[in-house]
């Protein structure tokens, strides 16, 4: 029930009608990292990768199950890149081993495993035409000539391309090289497709554009695609799952949500999303955990996932989302007062800074449901911050 | 105003320094062989005004290039340097490119210093440098010394005063000029090309002549020309390292200017030569500008 062609519009009207439930439905079945029986294409092992002394990728181990959309997503020079090219071949590990489809990829070299690379860069062949770019990889494979005018057709048509088959790179915009990039990864149906920031010189427009492309295309043809972005955004919008890297370690690989929701450090916690770190102590109130965060300020109270010793140091985490904006104090857990120093005016939600007595900053994010000039608050107002006990995020350490 | 001032400048410089020189030189080869300071005639004399203008241009004529038609020598001397300047480039481009590809791949820090000991030839004089091939090359030079002492020959090669002698002597002079376009091709070639290529299924060889080679090829023909052009006209190298079967249209005019004291033939060689050689120049033009247009 999938639309022919799946743009941007398409799409959205698409998650807006009835289809909704069904694309939840599709998501939450597809989780093959918790089916045990699940074998996944690609095993890292203890992987580590050092440039002379400089380690670049450190003890990953790390699955990645057929059909997954796959982002790596960390800041610049996090080793990224390294982990691609890994997979592609340009690099092979210090220690540890990869697989896969359970096959150690050591000795394979890059022009013979069946990954396919889109580069930061593109690395489109200047000299050659689009139609010749796509057909590259074919070629090589010694495929029939009229087999491969048809998948290069087939890939121009999936990339929306057709038009251009005959110009060269440089005659095309950069969306379009783009796509012609990934049209070249994708004609040899390789088990995986790695995406080195794919998107990153496109503006935020096309970006979103091309992100649903894209989703569309892994959708259609199947493939596992691995891709790397620094951008969160990104990541959340087109991953199955997320692995969020720091300095060559993964913090953490789970869905985006999940990271969103339940991050497991204060480093994913504040990689992705806005939030409002404060740092305390806890001590367990039946269900509950009470943490003492600052003289004269209530404790903060919150159900967590994490086991936390009786006064041990932590952190505690609350997105601006969660955090609702009074005039009056409300009959509620974690309830602050505090000030009005600044107003973030986005159009479709307002951020609220909140300064409380003892300095701290809370922010605060309501959806300007109502059209109006006037704000609902305004600087220097005093006002009451609330969220339930169920909005903040417990970090040990 | 002042910017077309500017513009001025290289076409003055044309005019003074390469037109005016070859109407002068164009000139003589119109005119006859006279036993005279110049010799040749006829002489503009301006004292006798347009009549002595007329007189002047009615003497001047085509013999001498109707003259060139007329001895084999001298089409036979043309396409024999045409024949040594184009196995020399090719020679030339051989030896260059691979010394051209390691430079572009060494390290980067180690590039400055390779890019100068390609240049450090030019610091000794041309001439010495050619004598040098001499001592190398010959009977008892060097190389026969060494390839003697090894026992690799029992006899000594023959090398000096052959058409060896002159390829070896343009390959070594000209390499510079031919390394320097291709290194500047294979510097600025994206290395993550050939990794899409070897990616996409490519061996390390099919990559080279499917990519890197194509790529470089701007880099190529601005070499092939840059060593090609000079190497038609040239004379010290066939005529200090060449033999007397070494025919080349640079020594014959040499010849007819200094043994035969031919100045109006000569000139005809040379205006002819000139034009011979404007083809290839206007190709090398093209290339140019398609290479300047790609770029922008
Ligand atoms: N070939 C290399 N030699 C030395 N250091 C490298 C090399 N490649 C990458 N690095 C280093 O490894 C780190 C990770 O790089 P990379 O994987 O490109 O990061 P990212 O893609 O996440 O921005 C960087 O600090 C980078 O300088
Ligand atoms: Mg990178």
């Amino acid at each position: 029930m999938h639309p022919a062609r799946f743009t941007f519009s398409t799409r959205l009207t698409f998650l807006k009608g009835t289809d909704l439930a069904e694309t939840k439905d599709h998501q939450a079945v597809f989780a093959p990292w918790e089916d045990p029986n699940e074998a996944p294409l690609i095993r890292f092992r203890g992987v580590t990768k050092k440039f002379g002394t400089f380690t670049a990728i450190h003890d990953v181990s790390l699955d990645i199950y057929r059909k997954e959309f796959f982002a790596l997503l960390g800041p610049s020079g996090c080793g990224k890149t390294t982990l691609m090219r890994l997979l592609a071949g340009f690099e092979t590990p210090t220690e540890g081993q990869i697989e896969l489809d359970g096959h150690d990829i050591a000795p394979v070299p890059p022009n013979q495993r069946a990954v396919n690379m889109m580069f930061q860069s593109y690395a489109l062949f200047p000299h050659l035409s689009v139609w010749e770019n796509i057909a590259f990889g074919l070629k090589r494979e010694g495929m029939a000539k009229d087999k491969i005018g048809d998948r290069v057709t087939e890939m121009l048509r999936l990339t929306r391309l057709e038009q251009f088959g005959r110009r060269k790179p440089h005659q095309i915009s950069g969306g379009q090289r783009q796509r012609v990039a990934l049209a070249r990864s994708l004609a040899k149906a390789p088990k995986l497709l790695l995406l080195d920031e794919p998107l990153g010189a496109l503006d935020k427009k096309l970006r979103e554009e091309t992100q649903f492309e894209l989703m569309d295309i892994q959708e259609k043809t199947g493939t596992t695609f691995v891709i790397v972005t620094h951008d969160q955004e990104e990541a959340m919008t087109v991953a199955s799952r997320v692995a969020v890297m720091d300095a060559g370690v993964l913090k953490q690989v789970a869905t985006p949500s999940q990271i969103y929701e339940n991050p497991n450090s204060v480093y994913v916690a504040g990689f992705i999303g806005d939030v409002t770190i404060l740092q305390g102590r806890a001590r367990k109130d039946g269900e509950r955990y009470l943490v003492d965060w600052a003289e004269g300020q209530p404790p903060l109270v919150t159900h967590s996932g994490v086991e936390i010793g009786p006064g041990e140091t932590c952190h505690y985490a609350i997105r601006p989302e969660k955090v609702e904006i009074h005039k009056d104090r409300p009959d509620d857990d974690n309830v602050l007062h505090g000030k009005v120093i600044d107003i973030g005016y986005l159009g479709n939600i307002s951020t609220y800074h909140v300064e409380l007595a003892n300095g701290q900053i809370i922010r605060a994010q309501s959806f300007n449901t109502e059209r109006s000039t006037r704000q609902a608050f305004t600087w220097e107002d005093e006002v009451w911050v609330n969220w339930t006990d169920r909005c903040g995020i417990l970090l040990a350490g | 105003m002042r910017k077309s001032l500017v513009y001025l400048i290289p076409f003055l410089w044309l005019l003074a320094l390469f037109f005016v020189p070859f109407l002068i030189v164009f000139k003589i080869s119109l005119s006859d062989i006279a036993l005279a300071r110049p010799p040749y005639m006829p002489q503009l004399d301006l004292s006798e005004g347009l009549a002595g203008i007329r007189a002047f241009l009615s003497e001047l004529d085509f013999e001498n290039f109707v003259f060139l038609t007329t001895d084999s020598l001298y089409w036979k001397a043309y396409l024999s340097s045409l024949r040594i300047a184009l196995i020399a480039t090719f020679l030339t481009l051989l030896v260059g490119y691979p010394i051209a590809y390691g430079m572009a791949r060494a390290p980067h820090h180690w590039r400055p210093t390779l890019l100068m000991l390609v240049i450090l030839p030019f610091w000794t004089s041309f001439l010495i440098r050619v004598y040098a091939w001499m001592g190398i090359l010959g009977q008892e030079g060097y190389l026969n010394q060494v390839l003697l002492w090894t026992g690799l020959i029992s006899e000594p090669l023959s090398i000096l005063n052959t058409n060896t002698a002159v390829y070896i002597g343009v390959v070594y002079t000209y390499l510079p000029f031919m390394i320097l376009p291709i290194y500047a091709a294979l510097e600025r070639l994206d290395i993550s090309l050939i990794e899409a290529a070897e990616d996409l299924g490519c061996s390390r060889t099919s990559a080279f002549w499917l990519v890197t080679f194509p790529l470089s090829r701007p880099g190529v023909t601005a070499g092939c020309f840059l060593v090609f052009i000079p190497t038609i006209g040239e004379f010290v190298i066939p005529s200090l390292l060449g033999g007397s079967k070494t025919l080349m249209i640079g020594k014959v005019l040499w010849e007819e200017f200094f043994s035969n004291r031919d100045w109006p033939v000569a000139s005809a060689v040379a205006v002819v030569l000139l034009l011979i050689l404007i083809v290839p120049i206007i190709f090398f033009q093209k290339n140019q500008q398609r290479q300047a247009e790609a770029d922008a």
